[in-house]
């Protein structure tokens, strides 16, 4: 069965935190629907945590890191998910239940399997 | 030997895109169902010629062309060191529903939701219309190299992000079906400029949903306002040139497609008493030009009123400069230009410049030169230029003399 990775942008805040309880909350019914199809995922802590690494001129290059998330703009890469779903459809349906998505966007990318 | 060819030619045409529908479904990827399907109608257009047309050509051609992915598969498998996958059974005699469900499959998977609007049109062109990439290029004007980047990218997210090969649900029908109808009529007006195989695929498409989804408004009026536009076809032309709604001949209109179309918006409207369907509201729109005796004699009241049903469901700026043009008729130009000059956010729309240089015309204003040269600036088709360009001229003489030529 396909795998999809659902990316999660969504506003940049600290899971960890009290304040982010609520959607906690939501996340947790989320987690309890969709038992059936997650195989993985986790949240991320805010993109000031986050570095980007560049490797130039290709394999074996030199490795540059800058401080800061890949590309910023409102909304953040705030976690993901992995889920096993027969198609995009489902994949789709399911993503749209994810809280992020009621405030910011899912990206939906199927996982390559190179088992096969 | 030539006309028995041809008729083969034909068939094998006919046949080909109910053969690909199927054979997309058994091998779940478009670019495979092509290659096969496309090899199976070289093989076709050798043998038939000279063994005769099969007995069952359909399903000759898909287990031709199913041994023909099969080979495929097999050798990349071997190619990466893995097993084949075992491919699905195909029935060389299937029935007539089943292939009317797979071809409508097909539509719904070219049309999906997942794909930007320009690559579902151009893969239903490609798919459905059965259109080279150069063709569809052509059609959509846009360079063959980016059309094929553009179905390339289409059809690697169909087979990696398995984008489901099969009609949706009942409840997900109404909002898969828009984009679906969106697609096709954007595929008939891509025909509209003169591509007529373009124009002949939207129907054949539009007929399909049509009765496939005999109580759907979208369907029936989608097909009804393709069937009432194409019956003016006949006379939109005259030796290339397009010639306007109040010049055509409307005696060669075709009368069997204006009856059909007509039944059509009955239909729908029936169905949807309350709140009616933009597709329906557009045909009997087309329906009020095309059972009217001439251009003087339409009925303008009715024409603007059914523009005011379509504000009420779609309300946007386009809706209302056409239901101007209808004002312009009804009430004089002046009228109709209050209305098209109150309308914001058009000034990049050529169609909103030709129809401020055809009213300011109307009312003598030297003003509607420089709206045609704004017309003409933002995209308004030469053909359509030249042809307002040359009414404004010979009835304004003294214009001449502006050199206005040379913008177009």
């Amino acid at each position: 069965m396909p795998q999809y990775a659902a990316i999660i942008y969504a506003s940049d805040v600290d899971p960890t935190r009290p304040e982010a309880a609520d959607m906690m909350k939501d996340y947790n019914e989320f987690h309890d629907g969709a038992q059936a199809v997650i195989r993985g995922g986790a949240a991320l802590y805010p993109t000031a945590t986050a570095t980007t690494v560049r490797v130039t001129g290709g394999k074996g290059g030199d490795i540059v890191t800058s401080d800061g998330p890949y590309a910023e703009t409102k909304e953040a890469l705030t976690g993901f998910y992995l889920l096993e779903c027969a198609d995009l459809d489902e994949a789709v349906k399911r993503a749209a239940q994810i809280p992020g998505a009621w405030d910011g966007a899912i990206e939906v990318r199927p996982v390559v399997d190179f088992g096969k | 030997m030539t006309s028995a060819g041809d008729a083969v030619a034909r068939l094998v045409r006919d046949e080909g895109t109910r053969v690909l529908a199927t054979l997309v479904r058994v091998t779940g990827s478009v670019d495979l169902a092509e290659d096969a399907v496309q090899d199976a109608v070289v093989r076709a257009l050798e043998t038939w010629p000279r063994d005769g047309v099969p007995a069952n050509p359909r399903g000759w051609l898909l287990v031709a062309a199913r041994r023909r992915a099969v080979d495929v598969v097999r050798r990349e498998a071997k190619r990466l060191g893995k097993e084949a996958d075992a491919m699905p059974a195909i029935d060389p005699h299937p029935d007539p529903v089943s292939v009317r469900d797979d071809l409508l499959r097909l539509v719904f998977t070219c049309c999906h939701p997942a794909l930007s609007l320009d690559a579902q049109v151009a893969l239903a062109l490609r798919t459905l219309g059965g259109l080279s990439t150069a063709e569809v290029a052509r059609g959509l004007l846009v360079p063959e190299a980016t059309m094929a980047k553009r179905l390339t990218r289409a059809k690697q997210k169909i087979a990696q992000a398995r984008i489901p090969y099969r009609v949706p649900s009942s409840s997900e029908l109404p909002s898969r079906l828009s984009g679906v109808a969106a697609t096709v009529y954007l595929i008939f007006n891509e025909g509209y400029t003169g591509r007529e195989s373009l124009q002949a695929e939207a129907i054949r498409l539009a007929r399909l949903l049509a009765s496939l989804m005999p109580d759907e408004p979208t369907a029936l009026g989608l097909l009804a306002l393709v069937l009432l536009q194409d019956a003016r076809r006949p006379a939109r032309f005259v030796a290339g040139a397009p010639v306007l709604l109040a010049d055509q001949d409307r005696s060669a209109w075709d009368f069997e497609l204006i009856k059909e179309g007509v039944e059509l918006v009955g239909a729908g409207l029936r169905r949807t008493p309350t709140t009616p369907n933009p597709y329906v509201v557009q045909a009997a729109i087309a329906a009020c030009h095309d059972l009217s005796p001439s251009y003087a004699d339409t009925n303008w009241n009715a024409v603007i009123s059914w523009y005011d049903v379509l504000l009420s469901i779609q309300d946007t700026a386009v809706v209302r400069l056409n239901r101007a043009a209808a004002v312009a008729e009804r009430d004089g130009p002046s009228a109709a230009l209050a209305l098209v000059d109150g309308l914001p956010d058009l000034a990049d729309y050529p169609w909103w410049h030709a129809s401020r240089a055809e009213l300011l015309h109307r009312l003598g204003s030297g003003a509607a030169f420089e709206a045609l040269e704004r017309a003409v600036e933002t995209g308004l088709p030469d053909a359509h230029a030249a042809q307002l360009r040359a009414r404004m001229e010979s009835e304004n003489p003294e214009r001449n003399a502006r050199g206005f030529g040379e913008s177009g």
